[in-house]
Parts: structure tokens; C-alpha cells; sequence
């Protein structure tokens, strides 16, 4: 860290290193939190998984990997990206830090898009619970709720990231990055957790159907 | 320059090609594998790619321990829901 340049100091710090350790840690505290709100749809998941099997993965079955994996790829693309670009931040080497956060908005919409499409081939197969659902057996609805309320929830808070790293890319315009380079650290680290939580769903929608 | 140049290009890269490389080797094993032990490999494998990305993209690797704590915290208390609840489910 010693390579970065001075930090604008917010109140109350008087030193860059406490106001960076203080920034670092809220943000891990607040993915602490995300882990157990996440955690709670990891449970729901695993009960009915575990006692309803049959109609589970007959649910399961209906997921489409191609948009799965294509979107994992997308998303693990765009970890690369940001943490290219919060690296050259810290170098100072905007150039290429505005590239990286560039191209981690671009990834950001394209999976959204990509996303977009599945609903649209999920509505079309009846894949939303409820009347003229088409999976029989108990557990495929509960499967394919699963799915909808945690990947919105995903989607949502992608567009948070989304949003928080185009105002990265106004401080970069604005020359202000380079003070601001513990902002960009926090960003990125939120944006890994959101990819991290796509990494754990993609085996559990995408893969648990496949091949029986 | 050149060590710059490892820590802000090289290293993120090599993290992307392992990472995408663990997720064709999860997509291939579920197709090639029919068993109740898939769930567990293609979650170990989500598990890896979490750690790298934790790890290096991160930077967990060097940060504190009060911040190494505070993301440990989370997972620990996962663990207890899971452990609590499913005490509960499997023993009614």
C-alpha cells in the first residue's frame, strides 16, 4: 500500500492507515451480514433438496446451462477487470484503470441482459410458480422459487455495484481518483462478493439437473 | 515497472484463466457424472474459485487480521444456521 498516493481523510481519521483498516473492515462486516442474508435462501434450498429430492431435480432439470454458464463466465470476466483497474488505480495508472471499470459496466449490463433473456425463455416454458406451472411433484416449485427470488436478488444488487462503479468512473474523469483510490478498493470488494454468491448459485441451478 | 506490471496485470490474469478453467471442469463433470455426490463436487469446485477469488482478486491474502476476521465471521455463523436448523429438521 505504500506505493499509493496520499488519501483524502474523511472525518474522523487523522491517518490514512486507520481510515483505510476502518473502511475495510465496515465493508467485510456488511458482507458478513450479506452472507447470512444469502444464507437464509442457502437454507431453504438445502431443506427442500433434502426432502423432497425427486421433484426438486425434476425442477432442476428445467434450468437452461447455456445462459448459466455463458453468464458465469460474463461475471468472473468482469472480477478480472475491476481488479485489474483497481490495481492501476492505485498505480496511478488511470489509462488503464478507466478501461478496467469500462469494461466491468459493459459485463455488468451484458449479464443483466443475458438474464433478461433466460426470464424471458423461463415465462415461456411456465417456469414461474404459481398457476400453469409446468413441473409436477413437490419440490419443483420450490425449486424454481428459489430460483427467481435469488437471482433477482442477485440482479439487484449487481445494479448497485453497477451503479456504485460508474461513479468510480466520474471520479477518474474528474482527476480524483487517485485520492480516492481506498473508495475504488471498498467498490471492488463488493463487486468480487456479488460474483462470489453467482459462483455458489451456478452448481445449485445450473449443474444439479444435469446428466441424470 | 516489471513488478507493477505482475501485481497489476499478470496476477488478476492467471487468477481468470484458473478460475475459468474450474468452471468448464464443473460444467463437464456434471454432464459426464450421474450421482448424488455431484452437488458436492460442483460445490467444491464454486468453493475454490470462491477462495481464489477471495484470496487474490480481494486481497485477503494481505489484509489484516480484523478484516480476515470479519469475513470469517460470516461464514461461521452460516455454519451455525445450517447446523442448528438442520439438528432440528433431521431429528424430527
Amino acid at each position: 500500500m505504500s506505493s499509493a498516493p496520499a488519501p483524502t481523510l474523511e472525518e474522523p481519521f487523522r491517518i490514512p492507515e486507520r481510515q483505510h483498516e476502518s473502511m475495510v473492515f465496515g465493508l467485510w462486516v456488511f458482507l458478513s451480514t450479506e452472507v447470512l442474508f444469502f444464507g437464509g435462501l442457502f437454507l431453504f434450498y438445502a431443506y427442500f433438496r433434502h426432502f423432497y429430492p425427486a421433484g426438486f431435480f425434476a425442477g432442476a432439470r428445467q434450468a437452461n446451462p447455456i445462459y448459466g454458464t455463458a453468464n458465469t463466465a460474463v461475471l468472473l470476466t468482469s472480477s478480472l477487470t475491476i481488479a485489474m483497474g483497481e490495481r492501476a488505480v492505485r498505480a496511478r495508472w488511470f489509462r488503464l484503470a478507466r478501461w478496467g471499470l469500462s469494461l466491468t459496466v459493459a459485463l455488468g449490463l451484458t449479464f443483466i441482459i443475458v438474464k433478461l433473456f433466460e426470464y424471458r425463455s423461463d415465462l415461456r416454458e411456465h417456469l414461474l410458480p404459481g398457476h400453469g406451472f409446468s413441473v409436477t411433484g413437490i419440490g419443483a416449485e420450490q425449486f424454481w422459487d428459489f430460483y427467481w427470488v435469488i437471482t433477482v436478488i442477485h440482479a439487484i444488487h449487481l445494479s448497485v455495484g453497477i451503479g456504485l462503479v460508474v461513479r468510480l468512473l466520474f471520479l477518474v474523469r474528474g482527476h480524483q481518483l487517485g485520492k480516492r483510490w481506498m473508495t475504488t478498493e471498498v467498490t471492488t470488494i463488493y463487486w468480487h462478493l456479488v460474483d462470489i454468491v453467482w459462483v455458489i448459485l451456478y452448481p445449485l441451478i445450473y449443474l444439479v439437473g444435469r446428466g441424470i | 515497472m516489471r513488478k507493477e506490471m505482475r501485481h497489476i496485470v499478470l496476477a488478476p490474469v492467471i487468477t481468470w484463466v484458473a478460475l475459468l478453467a474450474l468452471l468448464f471442469t464443473s460444467l463437464g463433470y456434471a454432464y459426464w457424472h450421474a450421482g448424488p455426490e455431484k452437488l458436492v463436487v460442483g460445490l467444491g469446485i464454486a468453493a475454490i474459485k470462491a477462495s481464489l477469488i477471495g484470496l487474490i482478486f480481494m486481497e485477503l491474502r494481505k489484509s489484516s487480521g480484523l478484516v480476515r476476521m470479519a469475513a470469517a465471521a460470516g461464514l461461521t455463523w452460516l455454519s451455525f444456521l445450517f447446523l442448528l436448523s438442520f439438528a432440528d429438521f433431521l431429528t424430527r
